[in-house]
């Protein structure tokens, strides 16, 4: 007996009479995707309705806002490399979307988000619940696009997969009128595998291949960085063999991180304003600096103009848009990096540049005994958000999903998870959207559901997208949930310690009992204020069956370092506000 | 240094590419000279033509992004010099100017304008040129006042033998083609 999934896709190639909304769930049905994060609402209607039959084939996960659908689609499709789809209405439904969907632009995540909209008579007469969600998700797209007609959604949906996965991946939105859903059409399905203005990635070229070899196999102090066109592009193994072949010690930028596992001998970190102290001062000491997958943010190289201006820089990287963007290469090698990495490495030598890795590592020493000590073995009493988070991966043997918001508790993670799996790691890197991780925690459950799920979030991100909590609950989603409470903004109040005199102003937050409030929605939790009860604290969450809240309360006034003031070179990287 | 760059782009016929590619602009704070939007020989085929007033860096930038747009086929930026380009004027003079003097007709002949229509409260002239030429025109014109102009935006040919286009368009094909194959 052939089940219903099978039925449909049998079916795909006849043209069958069906209603654009249906049209819609079995194109995306047709494109693989088995979870959707939505919230219905009038011009969304039809579809829904649809979808109420598909069940079998889709999973819809109903979220308490859309900015939380737009979240658990990127922390989705970043845990599992699919592309995350989420629904929403138009008007507020749409707008709601907005956030997110920068945040997958920049962050290059891939995305298809589908609209509802008005009847295509009513577009442009400020109908009920209109937006011109195309205008103003045009800069913050790959692609976005308006069906008026039931004919056009197989071909847009087909388009908007192939756009949002391939090449630089991004987040393609559709924007769908009512009429267009309810109206009737001949469906088929093919998948989008070409369109003429679009080249998702150039052909490597050999004879920059050959320079760039040449380069490195001459190199005393060679550097290479990595961001997460490593992860995007699957070249974890080759990135491995590369670096393992050419003895090159490498350091990851933000989201670059679980690309290397983190006891690698050469992973010497991470890169940027809270990096860690050797990635960031060789970068100046380098000759040759290898950057792959990465765009050069302002956070990972500070001042531009003081910038690895001693290095030959080999920049390989898919977006021709980011070649010479910032920092200017010697030579640039376009195109995906595992099949660039795959490549290189049969051009490169065979070689140990040890003298060169025992800088990093004294370097490394040096930030272990003025920063890392204190954060991982402090003497004060009060808990440090990295002992925190270094107990949770320690308990999870280095194989959890971590999830993080932004700020103070992004940076800990960062600086003290350890990983020993790809894909486990899920921050907004370049938008910094405080409120992404417990939405994102919920996609990344759903995208690796045998994997722990641990969020981290400080008590000021948390509350920006609390509600979600409610979507945890009626899923009965095992996610696990670490508040790090400081009754501050954490990394503005640091910010106003250290450039603005101390004038704290507006950072002190007050927080509901977190731990009372995930009990009122059905989530059980605890509260730590003490080192001596931590490590139960945290087995009892990671033994819990289904999803858990623990409120960790810390030092209030604990700083971030290393730090790179804002402006300053990657050189200056202070290890203690003794040394501003 | 900031100096006049002449930005074309092809693309796909598609809404809402205008915007898409202004925005670009906007973002960095560059303002538009001129833009001119047509079919171009090729159907289906727009022609975008952009004047800015920019630093070449900038320039270079701007050309990438507006490459990376799904529906562009390819952007090239190029200077003044290299290019051949022309705007077009129409002024409209009060015909009463015309008969009173010869001073007009010795402008539109010194001028290489031409006139489109007559009537009997207005003459409508018309000159093609660069900017400095059709500004010139309007300085002399506006001595008998000019009761209406309007200037186009710069359309633009590069000095090459072959349309670009269609030289870019075969290489795209066999490309896209061979990463088909592969894939």
């Amino acid at each position: 007996m052939t089940t219903k999934n099978e039925k449909i896709k049998n079916s795909l190639n006849e043209a069958i009479e069906m209603t654009g909304s249906e049209a819609m769930i079995r194109s995306l049905v047709a494109e693989g995707v088995d979870t959707i994060f939505g919230y219905p609402g009038g011009a969304i209607m039809p579809i829904y309705d649809a979808l109420y039959d598909y069940g079998h084939a889709v999973k819809h996960v109903l979220v308490r806002h859309e900015q939380g659908a737009v979240h658990a689609a990127q922390g989705y499709a970043r845990v599992s490399g699919k592309v995350g789809v989420c629904f929403a209405t138009s008007g507020p439904g749409a707008t709601n979307l907005i956030t997110g969907i920068a945040d997958a632009m920049i962050d290059s995540t891939p995305l298809v988000c589908v609209t509802g909209q008005v009847t295509s008579g009513l577009l442009g007469t400020d109908a009920f619940q209109e937006s011109d969600v195309i205008g103003i998700s045009m800069p913050i797209t790959k692609w976005n696009y308006q069906i008026t007609s039931p004919e056009e959604i197989p071909e847009a949906i087909a388009k908007a997969f192939y756009i949002a996965s391939t090449g630089r991946p991004g987040p393609v939105l559709l924007d769908i009128t009512k009429d267009a859903q309810f109206g009737k059409l001949q469906f088929s399905y093919e998948k989008c595998t070409k369109i003429r203005s679009y080249v998702p990635e150039f052909p490597t070229d050999k004879k920059h291949l050959k320079k760039a070899a040449d380069l490195i196999n001459a190199a005393k102090k060679p550097y290479l960085i990595y961001g997460q066109g490593i992860l995007l592009s699957g070249a974890e193994k080759e990135l491995l063999s590369f670096i393992g072949k050419t003895g090159i010690p490498a350091a990851s930028t933000l989201l670059g991180i679980s690309a290397l596992p983190s006891d690698h001998p050469l992973n010497m970190g991470m890169l940027g304003m809270h990096g860690n102290y050797a990635p960031n001062i060789k970068t100046n000491e380098c000759d040759v600096l290898i950057a792959i997958g990465m765009r050069f943010d302002d956070r990972v190289t500070g001042n531009i103009n003081t910038y690895a201006k001693q290095a030959k820089v080999i920049h390989i990287e898919i977006d021709p848009a980011e070649i010479d963007k910032n920092i200017k290469t010697e030579v640039a090698i376009l195109g995906d990096a595992k099949h660039a990495l795959r490549l290189l490495a049969t051009l490169v030598e065979n070689k140990q540049h040890q003298e060169w890795v025992n800088e990093f590592l004294l370097a490394r020493t040096k930030e272990e005994d003025k920063v890392i000590i204190n954060d991982l073995k402090p003497s004060k009493p009060g808990l440090t958000m990295g002992e925190v988070v270094r107990l949770s991966t320690n308990l999870t043997d280095n194989k959890a999903v971590i999830v993080t918001d932004v700020g103070q508790n992004q940076m800990a993670a960062a600086r003290y998870a350890r990983f020993n799996q790809t894909r486990s790691w899920v921050t907004s890197g370049g938008l910094g959207t405080m409120g992404f991780g417990l939405p994102a925690a919920i996609g990344a459950k759903f995208g690796a559901p045998e994997k722990e799920v641990i969020l981290f979030a400080g008590d000021g991100g948390i509350q920006m997208t609390i509600q979600e909590l409610g979507t945890i609950s009626q899923e009965k989603l095992p996610v696990k949930i670490v508040v790090l409470n400081n009754d501050f903004l954490g990394m503005v109040r640091q910010w106003q310690e250290l450039f603005f005199e101390k004038r704290y102003s507006f950072t002190e937050i007050t927080s509901p009992d977190f731990v009372k409030l995930a009990s009122a929605y059905g989530i059980p939790g605890a509260t730590v204020s003490d080192r001596k009860d931590l490590g139960l604290a945290m087995k009892s969450m990671i033994d819990c069956k289904g999803p858990y809240l623990l409120e960790v309360k810390i030092e209030q006034e604990d700083n971030i370092f290393p730090m790179i003031p804002a402006g300053a070179t990657v050189s200056r990287c202070l290890l203690g506000s003794d040394e501003l | 240094m900031k100096q006049e760059y002449i930005i074309s782009a092809y693309s796909e016929n598609h809404i809402g590419l205008l915007n898409r590619i202004t925005i670009i602009f906007t973002r960095r704070k560059v303002n538009i000279e001129s833009l001119t939007v047509s079919e171009s020989a090729l159907a289906g085929i727009s022609k975008f033509t952009i004047v800015v007033n920019e630093e070449k860096e900038k320039v270079v930038n701007i050309v990438r992004q507006i490459e990376k747009q799904i529906e562009v086929l390819k952007a090239f930026y190029h200077t003044n010099e290299e290019m051949i380009f022309q705007e077009i004027a129409l002024y409209k003079v009060p015909t009463q100017a015309l008969m009173d003097s010869d001073q007009i007709e010795k402008m539109i002949r010194s001028h290489n304008a031409r006139i489109l229509e007559i009537t009997k409260e207005y003459t409508v002239i018309e000159k093609t040129g660069h900017k400095e030429e059709t500004q010139a025109l309007f300085d002399g014109l506006n001595q008998f006042g000019v009761l209406q102009f309007i200037r186009s935006g710069r359309v633009a040919i590069t000095r090459s033998p072959i349309e670009r286009l269609s030289e870019f368009l075969r290489e795209r094909d066999s490309l896209l083609d061979k990463m088909e194959k592969k894939s």
